[in-house]
């Protein structure tokens, strides 16, 4: 199969991810929308990794992992917080920084 | 057609199923089952890819441990239905047609690239390309240096999620501390102390309230903003 084909998907990936962080509200699914967009940066890696032979595209794409597993575990230690402290689990209500 | 297209077509359209799924299925639990089948779909691309390495982690650090932390975390949140098309703000109308626009730029961006093994099915495969030996190689001679950093990243996410998501004083209502500590139950109430013989009653203090009747109290009134939806429970 050719390389741009996997392109296309991991653009189309990427563009539904960016599509959910700014419709959802809830933190957790915008979480997992910004794992669907670093999920499409590492299909795109990969295929790239694999257009030119080298396997520099693949370490890339194994360090945005461990990035992604960062993010997560920063992402939902907030969230538990804003749940220990009964605010709002929604993005919408929690306006307080917001000048 | 080949075995390998049909496979990636196969692929790619599950993929592209879960990614839909993330974003339109309503209830958080769901959303994450779809993305652990877009992510074992991404893996199956990944293989066709010849990454078999990368396969590998994908699916047993991202689909296995990383999505184990989310169904923890809606399970202990409590998820709750969200209205998806609630509220008509003007960013629900404009944010998909946003996506659209930013998906067939990039589609032409990489089609229309003057990159010519774009087209093709890529280099020619030598043996033993992104296996673990190759990869682990790479990381400890080439690419020592992120790999280092990336071990000290996780450690100190780590870390950090420990001191976000820990218990604080002040931040909270401590009412199992209160009821634990400060308050003793009252007498002849059956209290191991008593059982020991190390509390006697004294007859002249007023009789306490029952743990159950005044205690409770502040909790339901003084803690929280009044306006919060209560726990439904079910995810």
């Amino acid at each position: 199969m050719w390389i741009g084909g996997y392109l296309v998907v991991s653009a189309l990936v990427f563009c539904t991810g960016a599509a959910g962080v700014l419709i959802r509200r809830n933190p957790l699914v915008i979480l997992l929308c910004l794992e669907l967009m670093l999920n499409g940066a590492n299909l795109a890696l990969v295929a790239f990794a694999r257009m030119w032979g080298g396997e520099a595209g693949q370490v890339f794409a194994l360090i945005v992992m461990v990035v992604a597993a960062c993010e997560v575990v920063v992402g939902l230690g907030l969230i538990v917080a804003l749940y220990r402290r009964r605010l709002p689990v929604d993005v919408d209500e929690l306006r307080e920084l917001q000048g | 057609m080949s075995p390998s297209a049909i496979l990636f077509f196969i692929a790619a359209i599950c993929a592209l199923t879960g990614a839909v799924g993330v974003v339109a299925l309503r209830n958080p639990f769901y959303s994450v089952l779809a993305l652990v089948f877009h992510l074992a779909s991404l893996a199956a691309l990944f293989l066709l890819l010849r990454a078999e390495f990368v396969a590998a982690a994908q699916v047993i650090v991202y689909a296995g441990a990383v999505m184990v932390l989310y169904v923890f975390v809606v399970a202990y949140i409590g998820g709750g239905q969200e209205p998806l098309t609630a509220g008509g703000t003007p960013l629900k109308i404009v944010s998909p047609l946003f996506a659209i626009a930013l998906a067939a730029e990039l589609c032409i961006a990489m089609l229309g690239t003057a990159l010519k093994g774009v087209s093709g099915k890529g280099a020619h495969y030598v043996l033993g390309f992104g296996t673990p030996g190759h990869i682990g190689r790479l990381f400890l001679t080439t690419y020592l240096f992120p790999f280092e950093l990336a071990s000290i990243l996780l450690l100190v996410a780590a870390v950090g999620a420990v001191v976000l998501a820990r218990r604080r004083r002040g931040l909270e209502p401590e009412i199992e501390l209160e009821r634990r500590v400060h308050i003793p139950r009252p007498a002849f109430t059956g209290t191991m102390a008593e059982a020991a013989g190390t509390r006697h009653a004294e007859p002249g203090l007023p009789e306490l309230p029952t743990p159950g009747e005044a205690e409770r109290e502040p909790l339901e009134s003084g803690s929280g903003p009044p306006d919060r939806a209560p726990f439904q429970g079910g995810w």
